[in-house]
């Protein structure tokens, strides 16, 4: 009587097993750029930088500061830059529960001004990019969307970011910069969640920024809306208070806000600050 | 879901009972951490706003309506699983198992493949005038799929310890299967039902990832109170936390309601009656 109940439970631990150990695969790496440094020695001078240097960065800087870390272990070796991305309030939230972060990159300065107001970031953040809101709909565009105003036509299924996020706050600005009240099917609370929704076809269109639209590529389309420009989204950095290598901070900090960096935003699709 | 030996082997080494209390503390402290953090005197406020009101009323019906679900398919799944003998028995059994261990976020990206617009039945189901997506059929849809492992886990196991000599002798005495079903095994397996179902509710009301991938979020239509405290998070962490103590508050409720009725059953005339079974053995 027993033994299917055993059975039961040994299949049941096998799939418990199966996905802790899933779980614990360690993530495939960024792959490092071959070949050496094109860039040559690090223009910082002649001091050699060493460790490792924890980054907390915006997710929607995924795509680029993997970039940008990779160029800087190339051009300073020795060194290496340990990324970590999520929705700026959850990073700065765990920040402020001492999390062991050297440098913060937030997607907006409301969340900076989080921790610079408690003191836990040093000096100033420096502006390093900026980012806009467009309209991202299916490549192959099936309620005609042309105009922002179209996206309050009956039936249109719309989705924005929640009020209570960068992106929704943004959405509303461009709201009311248009004159144009949406009745969205759903306010996610991030904007990944907004495209997800678009390119797998649930929704007519949403509202993203510029960046990921272009980081999307085929799987949507974007179409800008001239009313953004009202609603315009600053990306700060900074380094943290309690960080133990604050020159490698520092130097990282100068190649995210310096020519290279420049050059990696706006390839992205970012303005310039 | 074993069943109490009576008159067995009771001693236990001392250092288990540490460890036992190290495990029941691991559960209990964050859960103390996360009461001590509630902005007492804003709580009544926090918890009774009209967004905090929609969104538990929201998931209060949704995790009714899968529980409805999963018992209406969960307890033939159970009674197949468990009463008969098939080819890639093992292997339904896997699969029917397998939303206990996957992420939900899979669950959800499964199910936006199935019932969403583009999906596999989305689409046949759109031409005939049903839109799932961003509705709250879409949340029960999510509800019941993380759900429903719970009910078939809990009542197969019931049914394996009730055994089928009951059922025998009532088709014996004449009784079609249904009558079967209906007067004798159902009765029989009555308390083992009653927490798979108890248990389908919590995880229900728990679900989150499937919702957000697959439902979405809107207030009164899709936003249950786990997205409620995830979108409240970003911006009032006071109100995360008063709602997130309120889910803890619904959830023990439930599930010690259940408990202790199962346990007066027991006590009352499934216990004796298992117990003069093994007795014939």
């Amino acid at each position: 009587m027993n033994t299917p109940n055993h059975r039961l439970a040994g299949l049941l631990t096998a799939l418990l097993l199966a996905s802790a150990l899933a779980a614990c695969a360690p993530a495939p790496q960024p792959a490092s750029p071959s070949g050496p440094s094109l860039s040559g020695p690090s223009a910082e001078g002649a001091e050699r930088l060493s460790g490792t240097v924890t980054v907390f960065a915006a997710a929607s800087l995924k795509a680029t500061f993997t970039k940008l870390a990779s160029e800087f272990e190339a051009q300073n070796p020795g060194t290496k830059v340990t990324l970590s991305f999520a929705g700026s309030s959850d990073l700065a939230t765990q920040i402020g529960q001492g999390a062991p972060a050297d440098v913060f990159a937030s997607a907006d300065a409301k969340n900076m001004a989080k921790l610079s107001d408690a003191e836990l970031i040093d000096g100033t953040a420096a502006n390093f990019a900026t980012n806009t809101l467009e309209i991202a709909v299916p490549p192959s565009n099936p309620a005609s969307i042309a105009s922002f105003a179209d996206l309050a036509r009956p039936g249109i299924k719309v989705v924005l970011c929640a009020s209570q996020v960068p992106c929704g706050a943004a959405a509303e600005s461009v709201e009311e910069a248009a004159g144009v009240t949406l009745s969205p099917v759903s306010e996610e609370s991030s904007v990944t969640d907004v495209l997800g929704k678009v390119t797998s076809g649930e929704a007519d269109a949403g509202l993203v920024y510029v960046t990921d639209v272009k980081a999307a590529g085929g799987r949507v389309r974007g179409i800008p809306i001239p009313e953004a420009a009202t609603a315009v989204n600053t990306y700060p950095i900074a380094s943290v208070g309690s960080s133990r290598n604050k020159e490698l901070a520092a130097a990282f900090i100068a190649m995210v806000t310096g020519p290279d960096g420049r050059k990696t935003f706006s390839d992205a699709g970012f303005g310039a600050p | 879901m074993e069943q109490p030996r009576a008159g067995g082997y009771h001693g236990i080494p001392r250092w288990i009972y540490a460890l036992a209390a190290a495990g029941a503390l691991f559960v209990l402290l964050p859960l103390a951490a996360m009461a001590a953090r509630v902005n007492w005197p804003q709580f009544i406020p926090l918890v009774t706003s009209e967004s905090s009101l929609t969104a538990l009323g929201l998931s209060l019906r949704t995790s009714a309506a899968s529980t409805a679900l999963c018992i209406v398919f969960g307890v033939p799944l159970a009674l197949v699983l468990a009463r008969s003998r098939f080819r890639g028995q093992q292997l339904l059994r896997a699969f029917v198992l397998l939303p206990l261990v996957l992420p939900p976020v899979v669950g959800g990206i499964a199910l936006l493949y199935t019932f969403g617009r583009q999906g596999l039945l989305g689409r046949s189901l759109e031409a005939a005038g049903i839109q799932i997506a961003f509705s709250t059929t879409a949340v029960v849809l999510a509800q019941t799929f993380v759900a429903l492992p719970f009910l078939v886990v809990s009542l197969e196991g019931a049914l394996r310890t009730a055994g089928g000599r009951f059922e025998a002798v009532a088709a014996t005495l004449g009784a079609g299967p249904t009558t079967v079903l209906r007067r004798v095994t159902v009765p029989l397996v009555l308390p083992g039902l009653a927490s798979g179902a108890v248990l389908s509710f919590a995880r229900s009301l728990g679900e989150f990832g499937a919702t957000l991938t697959f439902a979405g979020s809107l207030q009164g239509v899709t936003r249950t109170l786990p997205l409620e405290i995830y979108l409240q998070r970003e911006t009032d962490a006071d109100a995360a936390v008063a709602l997130s103590l309120v889910l803890v508050a619904v959830a023990v409720t439930v599930v010690g309601l259940t408990y202790r009725r199962q346990g007066q059953t027991d006590r009352g005339s499934a216990a004796p009656a298992g117990e003069r079974l093994d007795g014939t053995q």
